[in-house]
């Protein structure tokens, strides 16, 4: 139990994937102008990472290591080649259905959304999570926390990225550096504000 | 000819048509220095008060004079305890020289006014390159964008130098203000439109860029040869039983005869800024209360559970208080309106933030004995947010009781 919370704590805050790996970042950056649509994109990431991470847990444990085709009869097979495709087409499902979800029960968030929430399937965080769960060799409860925990992180920063921002409608920015330009260099001051986290050992 | 008929007869070149048009800001930035400035806020909201932005960035200004003035004497007298200790290898350097050539003045570390003296002359190289580095960025700026040169640059000089170390080589100086006036404060269009404190951004630069020159124990005091760590670093390699075998008390803490960067290490100096800052209501009370109650709320929880392997557990909440640049920040820097909270509650929570941010970074992260650098740069970056959900919270009431 006690390692789980450090698991979380350490994908929350020291290894953010939007912070300090830098993941994700087109959507961090085109879809934090409201905090409100913020919020709600960062949930959906949260959502499809708890969802997707564990899944492919599943699939690398269940088919694609070496050794894990047993159940049927291939001890000697590997299909780690196949990772990759097999994750991306994981979530690619998973976020179809969440889309149809959201479509059918929370029009607002949906619309809200708008391309952003399929664009989610190309996101680098999600897909990030995915294979540093197969780096890392995690076990399924850790691949669990991690995904939940991974996910929560990204939303944070997104939501504070879209908190700063609203601030900053009320700046002065030079009109070279309007739009992206200055997002950007809010983005590398905000990932200095969490290098407080970096060297923390759990 | 009095200096009003001075300013009175060359102000037309710079008015609109003038010849000297353009430089209007220039122009402006030494009346200023001079005369309250003519001009009133021609458009709405019209509002009545005392203060203006010359007058709340000249009472920080003001408030920093405690810090300043401990700073140096602070300064010099670790330089000369240090040099008492090492003897005659150590004594290099221009300073130095002057002093001998002085007879001898600035090295007694008995004697405060030569302790002081001594300080200054560390003092004084990196303020002024601070000030011309960082100024010419804000004129070029205000030339270039057409705003005015306003006193908040004099507040974020003052309080970047005060948060170096003593030994800072100068290039390092100049690089760091560059960041922070640029980086931290022009690109968003110049003072009250950043989001984060400028002065913290070029120190946090500076500490990323150049960890050798700016952490470690060798930097504190700027005698070659001669390596003090900081109390903080202290207790988080022996914990807090060593800090009284290398002689450091409470009260040394307190009045600030420590090593440390050269403005933060008394926690009295920068009390009897805060008192001014809060007398005259620059600083927001509740900023204040809420950083103490989060600094002293969770580093009382870390002493209950506390720890075998971790000494940083067990220190209690008034040693925090007074090392490192807990009461520096929380004076300056926790109030400072602009990259704060801007919502009674909220202030409260942003407060609570950072003082549970520097704890935990000084307790938990073994990378960073000093915390508060980065927890308030971490509280920055939530400030926007913590009013959002006030706001919203606010509105939802409203909504409530008028429904």
């Amino acid at each position: 139990m006690e390692g789980l919370l450090s698991l979380a704590v350490k994908a929350v805050f020291v290894e953010n994937l939007a912070l300090s790996f830098f993941l994700g970042m087109c959507t961090f950056i085109a879809v934090s102008k409201k905090i409100s649509t913020a919020i709600g994109l960062g949930v959906s990431v949260m959502v499809v990472q708890a969802i997707t991470v564990p899944a492919n847990n599943l699939i690398l444990n269940g088919l694609l290591k070496p050794g894990a085709l047993a159940w049927a009869g291939f001890p000697d097979v590997d299909l780690t080649f196949l990772g990759l495709i097999s994750y991306i087409g994981m979530i690619a499902a998973i976020v179809q259905i969440l889309e149809m979800f959201l479509d059918k029960y929370i029009p607002a968030l949906y619309n809200a959304l708008g391309i952003f929430l399929p664009l989610i399937t190309v996101n680098c965080a999600i897909m990030g999570g995915s294979l540093f769960m197969v780096e890392r060799d995690y076990n399924f409860p850790e691949a669990v926390t991690y995904g939940i925990s991974s996910g929560f992180g990204w939303a944070l920063a997104i939501t504070a990225m879209a908190g700063v921002r609203e601030k900053l409608k009320y700046s002065d920015v030079p009109a070279g550096l309007q739009g992206l330009g200055i997002t950007f260099i809010t983005a590398g001051l905000m990932a200095m504000g969490f290098m407080s986290f970096s060297g923390v050992k759990l | 000819m009095s200096l009003r008929q001075i300013f009175d007869r060359i102000e037309p070149q710079f008015q609109k048509g003038g010849k000297l048009e353009k430089y209007f800001t220039l122009y402006e930035m030494v009346e200023s220095v001079f005369y309250t400035q003519k001009s009133v806020t021609t458009v709405a909201p019209h509002a009545r008060t005392f203060t203006d932005m010359k007058r709340i960035m000249s009472y920080v200004v003001i408030a920093t004079i405690p810090c300043i003035l401990f700073g140096l004497y602070n300064t010099g007298l670790q330089a000369n305890m240090a040099l008492a200790s090492l003897g005659e290898p150590a004594m290099t350097g221009w300073r130095i020289g002057l002093m001998q050539a002085l007879g001898g003045f600035g090295l007694n570390p008995a004697n405060p006014l030569a302790c002081m003296f001594h300080g200054l002359l560390w003092f004084l190289p990196i303020y002024i390159v601070t000030l011309i580095v960082g100024g010419i960025w804000e004129v070029i700026f205000a030339l270039v964008r057409g705003h005015e040169v306003n006193e908040g640059f004099l507040v974020t000089s003052m309080l970047f130098v005060l948060i170096l170390p003593a030994s800072t080589p100068l290039w390092q100086v100049a690089l760091g203000i560059s960041f922070g006036v640029v980086i931290g404060k022009e690109v968003f269009g110049g003072t009250g439109k950043n989001f984060l404190n400028p002065a913290l951004v070029g120190r946090a630069f500076l500490y990323f860029a150049y960890p050798a020159q700016l952490s470690g124990d060798s930097v504190w005091t700027p005698v070659d040869g001669f390596s003090g760590a900081t109390a903080l670093s202290i207790t988080s390699t022996d914990g807090m039983t060593a800090l009284a075998s290398h002689g450091i008390t409470w009260w040394q803490a307190f009045w600030g005869t420590i090593q440390g960067s050269m403005g933060e290490t008394s926690a009295l100096a920068c009390m009897i800024g805060l008192a001014f800052l809060l007398v005259t209501k620059i600083a927001n009370w509740r900023l204040v209360v809420g950083c103490l109650a989060g600094m002293i709320g969770f580093s009382l929880l870390l002493n209950v559970i506390g720890s075998s392997t971790n000494p940083m557990f067990a220190m209690p909440w008034y040693w925090h208080f007074v090392l490192g640049g807990y009461a520096f920040g929380l004076a300056f820097m926790v109030t400072e309106p602009v990259s704060a909270s801007h919502t009674n509650a909220g202030r409260y929570w942003y407060g609570g933030l950072i003082g549970f941010m520097v704890v935990m970074i000084r307790v938990i992260n073994p990378a960073f004995p000093e915390g508060m650098m980065l927890a308030i740069l971490f509280g920055n970056i939530f400030a926007p947010l913590i009013d959002w959900f006030v706001v919203r919270a606010n509105i939802a009431r409203r909504a409530k009781r008028n429904a």
